[in-house]
């Protein structure tokens, strides 16, 4: 029982590094998806616009990155990278569970909403190539709620790793 | 599930762009004769790079716009409120072919959701059951009225009282609110020209009655009753409707009428240039192209039949770009 409860920690934290590159990962296909299904509906009818649509597509691909970049941190700090793994508490473990929330749930649904706006901004592209700037902007806007949630997974994760619980 | 329209949409996001704008039909119109008409249409990319003549370059653009359609909606049937009434035609030209004994060749259209083949062969062997459901009680019922007291208009309002009930209840069961607009207008429309018609003509109740279809912006029993009493006070009772603007339109005449029915479609249509998802977009494009057709049609018909410009602008439609 015990060795279960001094493993549950380590656990957990795996869970949430597993959590965020899963989440973020999930929303970042979707909207990479969709984007793309828009992208290829514009490039039947005019394959010159590659270039541009290509941009939108990738907008939302930037949140699995995110994810990835917290599991990997995740996984650095209670040492499962280099080798040396640290005995969690399970508090630590839950904490890092906790630090991985928010880019697990802002990536996820930035991600699927990034991707609507950047349809859109094909649309605005198609009939309007010398709007890209602006068309590309909006989409863009939606980004800063990820690398919020980036920013305090990515605080939280390193916080985290010089308390002893 | 429900259908994702995205890819469609985004070809069709490119194909407005080549829609025919106000300006475009204001060339066509100040085009010279037929030729030069059909040259900057060719020019826009109409027809089939064959030299056709006018009315099979109509022929070629609907049958693009529906090829189009197909290539990239999954599932037509959320489009079938558009092809419903040519069903109806179809089983209308069957239905009148097989009682005088005549072939419907050329008289059928092709764009429907059953083949016209298909029902004018149903027709003929009176085997019913072989119809798509919607059409199946009204064809018993218009073989036999017709059969029965040969009165070609009583087989008429059967069938066209079916085809307004079938497209509003498909309005009725959609969840999008540009096709409910769409069937709920399309309806409307059809009963006032009804209750106008009849007014002019002065048509029993029970006629007036039979002929018109329910539907929600229009009391069909205030209709009917005004309909009875003649055209003024048809348009008194639409004075206290949502189709109040058209009462000028109205009393110009039938064609006015028409055309401001099919401005106002597409002045609700126009939000959907910007709409990325749904299929409000794919539904105001095929608006667009018809009406776009329809008004190189009257075009062209002007030209061959060398009619004034100003008889045919007062006719046409607003495009949607």
């Amino acid at each position: 029982m015990s060795e279960i409860l001094n493993n549950s920690g380590l656990f957990l934290a795996l869970l949430g590094a597993a959590f965020a590159t899963f989440m973020a990962g999930i929303g970042s296909a979707i909207g990479v998806g969709k984007a793309g299904v828009a992208a290829a509906g514009v490039l039947s009818e005019q394959p010159d616009l590659f270039g541009k649509v290509l941009i939108f597509q990738l907008l939302p691909a930037t949140q699995g990155i995110y994810g990835l970049l917290v599991g990997f941190l995740i996984l650095s700090n209670v040492g499962l990278l280099g080798g040396g793994v640290e005995e969690i508490s399970l508090l630590k473990g839950s904490l890092y569970f906790a630090a991985s929330l928010p880019i697990a749930f802002a990536g996820f649904y930035s991600a699927i909403h990034q991707s609507k706006c950047s349809v859109a901004g094909i649309g605005t592209v198609v009939k309007k190539p010398d709007q890209m700037g602006k068309a590309l902007i909006l989409p863009a806007m939606v980004e800063t709620y990820a690398i919020l949630a980036l920013l305090i997974s990515i605080l939280a994760v390193n916080g985290i790793s010089g308390i002893q619980v | 599930m429900e259908q994702d329209y995205t890819y469609a949409v985004a070809r069709i996001r490119f194909r407005e762009t080549k829609l025919l704008s106000d300006a475009d039909i204001g060339s066509l119109l100040a085009a010279g004769d037929t030729a030069a008409v059909m040259r900057l249409l060719r020019d826009k990319g109409w027809g089939d790079n064959t030299n056709c003549q006018p009315e099979e370059l109509l022929v070629i653009e609907e049958k693009k716009l529906w090829e189009f359609v197909s290539e990239t909606v999954d599932d037509l049937s959320a489009l079938n409120f558009l092809l419903i009434p040519n069903d109806f035609h179809n089983l209308k030209v069957a239905v009148k072919c097989v009682t005088r004994n005549l072939e419907p060749d050329g008289l059928m259209i092709a764009n429907a959701i059953e083949d016209p083949e298909n029902i004018y062969q149903a027709i003929v062997s009176r085997d019913y059951g072989e119809l798509p459901e919607f059409l199946q009680i009204c064809a018993r019922e218009a073989m036999t009225t017709l059969l029965q007291t040969s009165d070609g208009q009583l087989c008429d309002i059967i069938i066209d009282k079916a085809c307004m009930e079938t497209v509003y209840q498909f309005g009725k069961e959609s969840d999008n609110e540009i096709i409910r607009l769409y069937c709920e207008l399309f309806v409307a429309a059809a009963d006032i020209k009804i209750a106008i018609r009849c007014a002019n003509t002065h048509k029993k109740p029970e006629f007036i009655r039979r002929a018109l279809a329910e539907c929600d912006t229009l009391d069909i029993d205030r209709l009917a009753e005004a309909a009875c009493e003649g055209k003024d006070v048809v348009l008194t009772y639409l004075s206290a409707t949502e189709y109040r603007s058209a009462i000028e339109a109205i009393t110009a005449s039938m064609s006015a009428f028409e055309k401001w029915c099919d401005d106002y479609l597409t002045n609700v249509m126009k939000p959907q240039k910007w709409e990325p998802f749904g299929i409000g977009p794919i539904v105001a494009y095929i608006i667009a192209r018809q009406n776009e057709i329809k008004a190189v049609r009257m075009i062209l018909s002007a030209k061959v039949n060398s009619l004034p410009d100003a008889t045919i602008k007062e006719r046409l439609r607003s495009m949607y770009v």
